[in-house]
Formats: structure tokens, C-alpha cells, sequence
């Protein structure tokens, strides 16, 4: 194993990812260690999906230069790296006559930022847009170029994309230190060893605040965890196309009505206190407050019809803080990006380009790599093809024929590509969040047997080491008729 | 296969069985069944206690014994089966698409269908079971598949929420695999599956049953580490200060099943908002001609002889449609009244069979300890009434009702009728 890298990212997630995916258009060698079992498990995907338009943010802040630019780069680099993504702008719905004036504030906001297209829409036409929103609407504030993505798809992306063109991942390996000679970062501790590196970019989410004071840096910097929590409804049950924001309040954007790139609605985020850094469980409270959030919006939504819940944990604390882009003064060899809160997806790859630029500017040579490949071909998804396309795969590929999760019908052969693509699926949840098994109504419980089957024999393990989410998450554990363990 | 046929069978469960071998012998002549499990048999495959066939064969006998009767009986008369096989879509002018590795991707035609697709389980966010996301939550048939069929154990201390009859008999299948069930919570003041499961399953194997009891939140970042419980009162509202939690590595499930008409909807079939199965009439006939349905896809059964004889019925149904016989279009609505919560068929032609008798299978929407009667009414008159030892929504009742008789005794040439119980 190489031990010698010219960067090393900390963290997978979007920012870490597309980091990972710009700087591998240069001749360096790049390592992204991440904790977990697979790209994005964090953040990246448990959030709201919105690509921002930008009018939110204070004009004048690094957030809000990130967020327009981000905006921008997304609409060419989610189609040139295969994203799932709906370019089907958003809108801030007032109800009741007393939120209206609050529409033109962030109108006005949105011009100081120069967003493009933002409209005030009246009653009448906004009715005609979305026949379920409350009748008690008084009006919204459309912005074109928002847009929704699939998030996990868009890092999973960007990582595939940068193995493609040599950078390298590491699981479940938890950086733990630094090490320095001098004023200079050498390296990191992690728990499958040392690696020696010239740089090293902090892009570990909510972790980033303790990594930097590791460092010596950013002694000021605390990240109070806050989480979100998040249902989504069988979309036979519920069908809304649009991104409705309620107003803002001083608590944050509240609780949204969106569709996601998949066709379902999404409703969420509250936020809440987590228990500890690391805490995404979902409440009932919590639950119930999403539920009342968007029953303002959407009042005929109803929790019956709701088929999965997750929570997100928000890097908060910094509230009313920008994000934090830089090279710190007091030690060589780190670039740290903490604090990347929302609107910190669709800030991402202009984020990324950043750090390309500060890096270059710290003197760093970064050659162009000859036959860099920016563009990346994902896998197909069968049930998105037409009847006749579908027949041309699967008489090409006979385990495109055979549908081992029934309500997304997804085929063995659609597993198989997720656990040989250049960022291969390993765990159960892995090729859940590659091919969208399990996500349907019956969530998985028609489908697992048959997956972990599939899974031992590409993997070339025993069924009981097959796991959800990587060591210690296994789902069977031994065969039956075997003495148990004692 | 063909390209066309005169009967397709979607699901090769004991509905879908029983409708293509009485289709066959009733005529049709090429019947095929689609089914995407690899043999046929349907749930009844991972059922391996016994409890089947005490109404057709008077017999106690395992699901796998059951359905090898009638696996036999379409095998001899010729039924076409294909396996491993999906349907997809099917269009209100019964087309059928489906997909397998073989053939690919497949398109046919059928004179007449019959849907048997059966149910699929409610799952831990449509009962909202807050918390932590780790392995080790599983809905009761998962696990019934996974002992049953795969042969692997999911865990070694097991909390099972839910009293169906699916949790009760996992519940002794895991303890006789050396698996410990710590307890079956219900969030309902009473047991939702049958009386006899909760003697033989739990009562047997001295599992506790907690009533009016739910989950309150899962936790274990990996695998389940625990699950803490709650206490709820008459309105199923949590109670403050009930809370329990109990260390245990997995959670099952068992929260009822819902009928699995995906497809249905596709062909434009008009659905049940109580049963969530397709309207239909006593010929078991759906509302899109020449579409029928059978077995839990149509309501959620407890007994699966009443599942083949429906089955039977549409088998026999759809080989007439096939062959040109006219269809005769509904006389009168059933719709539950007081103390029902679901009843099925929705509809009756009254013209069916030459002693025109009609299967009504219907749910109770609460307990009722002593006797009661079960009436058919065309406003405040009672034209059929039956007495029943106690009702209870656990237990499905069934009505064999001779319609000749019953509409002699219809006055005010009403089309709506309504279902109750009545305590006695
Ligand atoms: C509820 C909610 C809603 C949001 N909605 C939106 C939205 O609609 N639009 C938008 O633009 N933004 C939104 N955001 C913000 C957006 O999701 C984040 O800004 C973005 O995902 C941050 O990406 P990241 O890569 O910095 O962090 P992460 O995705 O958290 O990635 C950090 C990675 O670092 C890894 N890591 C941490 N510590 C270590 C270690 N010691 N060793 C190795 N690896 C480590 C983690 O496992 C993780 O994978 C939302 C956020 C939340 C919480
Ligand atoms: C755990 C459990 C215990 C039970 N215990 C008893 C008992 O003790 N006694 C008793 O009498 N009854 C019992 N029952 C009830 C009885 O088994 C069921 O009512 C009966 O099996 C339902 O039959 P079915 O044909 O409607 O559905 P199923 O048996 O579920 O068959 C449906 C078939 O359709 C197939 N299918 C679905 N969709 C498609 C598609 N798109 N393309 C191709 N094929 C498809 C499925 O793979 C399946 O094989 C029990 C049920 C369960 C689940």
C-alpha cells in the first residue's frame, strides 16, 4: 500500500469528493481517507437536496459568492458527471397576507447577490403552479435556477470520477493527528496507519472544527451539531413537482415541500439538538414538528403514506458565520474548510475550485494531467429506460432481466454494476443509495435475502459478513442448525 | 412462451394456483402463470408450521404441504408456469409486460387475467419507529424467509413489535433455534392475530405479550443496541414515564400487510380505500373487463383455503370471459356498517352459479366478546343474518351466503347494502 501522497483530503463527502475530483485534473497524487464504510454517509446525504439559487445568503460573504457560483457550475457539472438533477427552480411561499412583505426583503437580497430571474408571483398564477399548496397562500418568490439534485449520486459521481483519473479512497480509516516537522504538516495518523503528504485538506463536515484545532488552528471554532429530520412519501400517494420554501424565520429556512431528483416528496428539515456530535436518530418529536411544518404548506399531506425518515446533522454553532475557505497563517501544508453549512452543497464545486486556486497560490505546482477525463457515464438505471431500450440491455445482459427489488425494479444486473464501478459498492447500504433498492414502499423487505446472496458471491464472502454499513453492522450472523456461539 | 393466451395468472401463491387450475378445468386452453420467485407456492413456501388447509382438506397441515396439492393438480392439467419472472405493466387492454434473464424483456397478450400478486409487509416508517438507522430491523416475513428458506439466523435477542399471526409464529420459530425473544409489545389494547397462535407461540414458550405498548426509539449506530419502549393509553398516545429500555440486537415488525396492487393500478383497476384491494364483485371480476383478482391482493385473509377457493372462483370466472360469455354488470353495493371495517366483495351480480352462492369475507372494526349477528341490511331490513361466537378484527369472518335466497327476501329494490354486527 502507498503510504506517500501529494494531498491528502480528510472526508468524503461533497465538498472532500469534488475536491478530490478538480485537483485530479492535475499530475499530484491524492488520497481521501474517510471513516465510514462508503463516500457521503454523513451530511452529503441527509439534507434538503436544493441547489440554492443564492438570494439567502448575507450579500458580501464567502456563502454568497459560493452559493451563485456553485449554482452556476452545477448546471453543466451535473449533467457532465451523470447527476441526477431537476432543474425545477424553487419558491419561497408566503401564507396569510403577513408574510408577504417578507418575500420582498429576500427579493431585494437576491438582486445584491445577482441572481438571475428571481419574480414575486401573485396568488393567482402561484395556484395555477401548485393546486395542493393552502389556500391561505398570499404569494411567492420564484427563483429559476434553483434546482434539486440526488446527493449521494452527485458525491458518488465526483468520487468515481476522480478514481478515474487516479485518485485513491480509503474506508473506514479515521484520520487521528497530524504530524509536523517544524511549521510544517507532514502527514496524518489514521487507523490504518501513517501517511506522509505535501498538503492536507480538511473537509471532515462537522468533524472539520475539532481537525483544525488539532492542527493549532481555528482555536475559536466550535461546531454545535444540530440535526434535521426528513420523511419522504410513496410517490403513488403523493405527488408534488415543486421546491416550496416556507418563509424564513430567525431559526433558519424551515421546513420545505420538495420533490427529489427520484420522483417522491421530501418533506423536512426541523432542527433540533443532537445528543452528541454524531447523533442522526430521528424523534417522534421531531417527526411531528416536520409534519406540522409542512402540513402549512401542503395541508392534505398525510403520514400514512410515508415510507422512509432519516435525520441530517447540520455543522451550526457558527450561526450567522461564514464559511471558513482558507490556509491557516499558523501552520504550513493545510487548507481547512470548516463550517460548511447550508448552502454548502450547491456551494461545493465552487468551493472545490477554490481550494484548486489557494493552493496554487501557496505555490503549490499543479501541471495539467494530459488525458484528464471530466466527463463520467453512469451506470443505467432500467426502470428509467423505455420498454424497447430495456429489452436491447437485457439481451445483452441477461441479470438485467432479473428484478430482485420489486417496487423500484432493480435488476441483479444493476447490483452487479454498483459493486464493480470504480467506487464499488460494499455494503447493503452502499448499493441501497447506488441503485435506489430498498427504497421503495416495502423498504428493503422483499429484497434483502436476495442481495446478500448476490453480495457473498461478488464479494467472495460468507453471507454472515455481509453488512448494512460496514463492520459490526452484519444482518445475519450465523446459519441455523449450528450450535450458537457461547 | 406465446404470445397470447387465454388465461395469465400473475402469482404462483394458492390464489394464483387454484384460479389457473379451475381456469383449465373450465375450459381455457392455454393458461399461463407468471411468478417471480423462483418455484411456485407463494408465501406459503416460508410458512413451514403447520395450521393450513382445515377447511378443504380437514387436515392440520405445514404451507409447503398445502400448496404441493395444487402445484400438483396445475402441473398434470398442463398450467404453463414461468418463474423468476416479473410482471411490470399490465394496460387496461390486457397487455403484460414482464422481465426475467432469459427471455428479457416480454410482452404477450392475454384474453383474460388474474391478479395474485398477494401483499407485502407494512415497514418500520409507516408505524414512524423513530431513531437510530442500524442492521438489525426486520419486518416478520423477512426473517420468516431468511430461518425458513435461506437458513440464517438475523440475530440472537429479538423484541418483536406487533401481535399478528406472522410475530407469533416467528417468535417460536426463533426461540426453537436457540434464538431468546424477549417480549412481543402491541401497541392495541388487544392481540391482532388469532387466539390459537398466542397459545402455541407465546403462551407455550412463556414469551410475555405487553398490550398498549409501542416503540419509542431505536438505538445502535451498527446493529441494533436497544429499543426503548412506551406505554400508550386509549387514544395510543405515549404515556410520560413509561418508558422502558430494552437491550436486545434486533427488532421485528410484524405490523400488518398491505395487498400489493401496484400493478393493478397500472391496468386501471379501481381499488378499496379499506381494503386497499381491488372493488369486485362475487365472480371476483375487477372493474376493467376481463381483469379479475384473488387472495391477499384483493383483502388480507387468515385462513388460505378461503384464498383458494376465491382463487377458484376468478380461475373459473376468467376462463368464461376468455371464451365470449357476457359479463354481467353489478345489481347491488355491500358497504360496511356498524362494527365492520372491511368487507369484500364490494359488489354482486347475484347471477353466479346455479345455487348463486356468494363468499363474503369481512373484518369486525372492534371486539365483541359475546355472540353476535352478522346481518346483510337493505335499509333497516335484515335479509341475511348468521351468528357468530364473538367477533374480532383479528379474525376474518366468512358469510356463505345463497343469494337466491337472500334476494327473495329483498322488498324496496334498493342497489345498497349494508353489513353489520350486532351484539346479541
Ligand atoms: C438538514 C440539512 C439540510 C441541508 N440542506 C441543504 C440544501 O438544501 N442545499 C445545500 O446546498 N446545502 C444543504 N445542507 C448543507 C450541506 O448538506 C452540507 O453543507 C454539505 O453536505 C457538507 O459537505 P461536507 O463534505 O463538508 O460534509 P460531510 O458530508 O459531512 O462530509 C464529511 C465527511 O468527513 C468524514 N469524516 C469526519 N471526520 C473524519 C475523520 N476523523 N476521519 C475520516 N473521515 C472523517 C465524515 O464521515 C464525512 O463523510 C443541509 C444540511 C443539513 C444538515
Ligand atoms: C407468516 C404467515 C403465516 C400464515 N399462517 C397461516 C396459517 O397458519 N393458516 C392459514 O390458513 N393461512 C395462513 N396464512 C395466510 C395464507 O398463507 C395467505 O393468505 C395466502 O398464502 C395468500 O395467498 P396469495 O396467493 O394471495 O398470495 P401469496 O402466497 O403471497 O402469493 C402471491 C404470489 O405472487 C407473486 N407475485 C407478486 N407480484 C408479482 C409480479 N409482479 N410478477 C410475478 N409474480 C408476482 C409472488 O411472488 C407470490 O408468489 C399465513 C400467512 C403468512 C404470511
Amino acid at each position: 500500500m502507498r503510504t506517500n501522497y501529494d494531498v491528502i483530503i480528510i472526508g468524503s463527502g461533497i465538498v472532500g469528493s469534488l475536491t478530490a475530483r478538480y485537483l485530479s485534473a492535475y499530475d499530484i497524487n491524492i488520497l481521501v481517507v474517510e471513516k465510514e464504510s462508503d463516500v457521503g454517509m454523513n451530511t452529503s446525504s441527509a439534507n434538503s437536496a436544493i441547489i440554492h439559487s443564492g438570494y439567502d445568503p448575507a450579500p458580501n460573504t464567502l456563502k454568497a459568492a459560493m452559493n451563485s457560483l456553485g449554482n452556476r457550475l452545477w448546471h453543466t457539472l451535473a449533467p457532465e458527471l451523470g447527476i441526477a438533477f431537476k432543474e425545477s427552480g424553487s419558491y419561497v411561499v408566503a401564507i396569510g397576507a403577513g408574510e408577504l412583505p417578507v418575500l420582498r426583503g429576500l427579493y431585494e437580497r437576491g438582486i445584491a447577490n445577482s441572481i438571475p430571474g428571481l419574480k414575486i408571483i401573485n396568488k393567482a398564477e402561484f395556484l395555477t403552479r401548485e393546486p395542493l399548496i393552502n389556500p391561505d397562500v398570499s404569494g411567492a418568490l420564484w427563483a429559476p435556477t434553483a434546482a434539486v439534485i440526488d446527493p449521494f449520486g452527485a458525491v458518488l459521481a465526483a468520487a468515481e470520477n476522480a478514481v478515474v483519473n487516479g485518485a485513491e479512497y480509503l474506508f473506514e480509516t479515521e484520520f487521528t493527528g497530524f504530524i509536523s516537522g517544524g511549521d510544517k504538516i507532514t502527514g496524518i495518523k489514521t487507523t490504518r496507519g501513517d501517511f506522509s503528504c505535501k498538503w492536507v485538506v480538511n473537509s471532515a463536515g462537522i468533524h472539520s472544527g475539532e481537525i483544525a484545532k488539532k492542527a493549532g488552528t481555528r482555536k475559536d471554532f466550535i461546531i454545535t451539531p444540530r440535526k434535521g429530520s426528513y420523511l419522504v412519501f410513496d410517490p403513488v400517494k403523493l405527488s408534488i413537482n415543486n421546491v416550496l420554501f416556507p418563509v424564513p424565520t430567525d431559526k433558519g429556512k424551515g421546513t420545505l415541500v420538495s420533490t427529489t431528483t427520484h420522483g417522491n416528496v421530501m418533506i423536512g428539515p426541523n432542527n433540533e439538538p443532537c445528543e452528541n456530535m454524531d447523533d442522526s436518530a430521528t424523534t417522534r418529536a421531531g417527526v411531528e414538528e416536520v409534519l406540522k411544518g409542512a402540513k402549512k404548506l401542503v395541508p392534505s399531506i398525510d403520514q400514512k403514506n410515508v415510507i422512509a425518515m432519516y435525520a441530517g446533522i447540520r455543522a451550526s454553532g457558527n450561526a450567522g458565520r461564514d464559511f471558513v475557505i482558507d490556509i491557516p497563517v499558523e501552520i504550513k501544508g493545510l487548507v481547512n474548510l470548516c463550517g460548511i453549512e447550508s448552502p454548502g452543497f450547491a456551494s461545493a464545486p465552487a468551493i472545490a475550485l477554490k481550494v484548486v486556486e489557494l493552493l496554487k497560490s501557496a505555490g503549490f505546482e499543479l501541471k495539467e494531467k494530459p488525458g484528464w477525463i471530466p466527463v463520467r457515464k453512469p451506470a443505467p438505471h432500467l426502470h428509467t429506460l423505455s420498454l424497447k431500450e430495456r429489452a436491447e440491455l437485457t439481451a445483452k445482459n441477461p441479470a438485467y432481466g432479473r428484478i430482485v427489488c420489486r417496487c423500484e425494479e432493480i435488476t441483479e444486473g444493476e447490483i452487479i454494476d454498483a459493486m464493480r464501478s470504480p467506487v464499488p459498492a460494499r455494503t447493503y447500504d452502499g448499493i441501497k443509495r447506488r441503485t435506489w433498492l430498498g427504497t421503495g414502499r416495502c423498504q428493503g423487505s422483499f429484497d434483502m435475502p436476495r442481495v446478500i446472496q448476490i453480495m457473498a458471491r461478488e464479494m467472495g464472502i460468507p453471507e454472515t459478513e455481509v453488512t448494512k454499513k460496514g463492520g459490526g453492522s452484519e444482518i445475519v450472523f450465523r446459519k441455523t442448525k449450528e450450535v450458537p456461539a457461547r | 412462451m406465446k404470445k397470447i393466451y387465454d388465461v395469465v395468472v400473475i402469482g404462483a401463491g394458492p390464489a394464483g394456483l387454484s384460479a389457473a387450475i379451475e381456469a383449465k378445468k373450465s375450459g381455457a386452453g392455454d393458461v399461463l402463470i407468471i411468478e417471480r420467485n423462483n418455484e411456485p407456492g407463494g408465501i406459503l413456501l416460508q410458512c413451514i408450521h403447520n395450521g393450513f388447509g382445515s377447511v378443504i382438506f380437514k387436515k392440520d397441515l405445514p404451507g409447503p404441504a398445502y400448496a404441493w396439492n395444487f402445484i400438483e393438480q396445475a402441473r398434470s392439467l398442463n398450467v404453463e408456469m414461468v418463474f423468476d419472472t416479473m410482471v411490470v405493466d399490465i394496460t387496461g387492454g390486457r397487455k403484460i409486460y414482464a422481465s426475467n434473464s432469459v427471455e428479457g424483456f416480454i410482452e404477450l397478450d392475454a384474453k383474460a387475467i388474474v391478479l395474485a400478486m398477494g401483499c407485502r409487509e407494512r415497514t418500520r416508517a409507516q408505524i414512524m419507529a423513530p431513531g437510530d438507522r442500524p442492521a438489525g430491523v426486520f419486518t416478520a416475513g423477512m426473517v420468516q424467509r431468511l430461518v425458513n428458506i435461506e437458513g440464517y439466523m438475523p440475530g440472537k435477542n429479538f423484541v418483536i413489535l406487533g401481535s399478528g399471526d406472522i410475530g407469533m409464529i416467528m417468535a417460536r420459530r426463533l426461540t426453537l433455534e436457540g434464538a431468546k425473544v424477549i417480549k412481543i409489545i402491541e401497541l392495541l389494547p388487544y392481540l391482532t392475530g388469532l387466539r390459537r397462535n398466542y397459545v402455541q407461540c407465546l403462551q407455550d414458550f412463556g414469551i410475555p405479550l405487553e398490550l398498549s405498548t409501542t416503540i419509542k426509539r431505536i438505538t445502535g449506530k451498527k446493529r441494533v443496541e436497544a429499543v426503548e419502549t412506551v406505554g400508550v393509553d386509549e387514544t395510543l398516545t405515549p404515556i410520560a414515564g413509561t418508558e422502558r429500555v430494552i437491550a436486545c440486537d434486533s427488532l421485528i415488525l410484524s405490523v400488518g400487510l398491505v395487498p400489493e396492487n401496484e400493478l393493478s393500478r397500472k391496468a386501471g383497476v379501481v381499488l378499496d380505500p379499506l381494503t386497499l384491494g381491488p372493488v369486485v364483485d362475487e365472480t371476483m371480476a375487477t372493474n376493467v373487463p376481463g381483469i379479475f383478482a384473488a387472495g391477499n391482493v384483493v383483502t388480507i385473509y387468515d385462513l388460505v383455503d378461503y384464498v383458494s377457493m376465491a382463487g377458484a372462483t376468478a380461475g373459473i370466472s376468467a376462463a368464461k370471459f376468455a371464451a365470449g360469455a357476457p359479463v354481467s354488470p353489478p345489481a347491488f353495493t355491500l358497504t360496511p356498517g356498524d362494527g365492520v371495517r372491511t368487507v369484500m366483495p364490494q359488489k354482486i351480480t347475484g347471477l353466479s352459479g346455479p345455487d348463486a352462492s356468494v363468499l363474503v369475507e369481512l373484518r369486525a372494526s372492534r371486539e365483541f366478546a359475546g355472540r353476535v349477528s352478522v346481518n346483510i341490511l337493505e335499509d333497516e331490513n335484515i335479509v341475511y343474518s348468521h351468528v357468530e361466537k364473538y367477533a374480532r378484527p383479528a379474525e376474518m369472518i366468512t358469510l356463505k351466503i345463497n343469494w337466491n335466497e337472500t334476494a327473495k327476501k329483498l322488498s324496496n329494490n334498493k342497489s345498497g347494502l349494508k353489513v353489520n354486527i350486532a351484539k346479541i
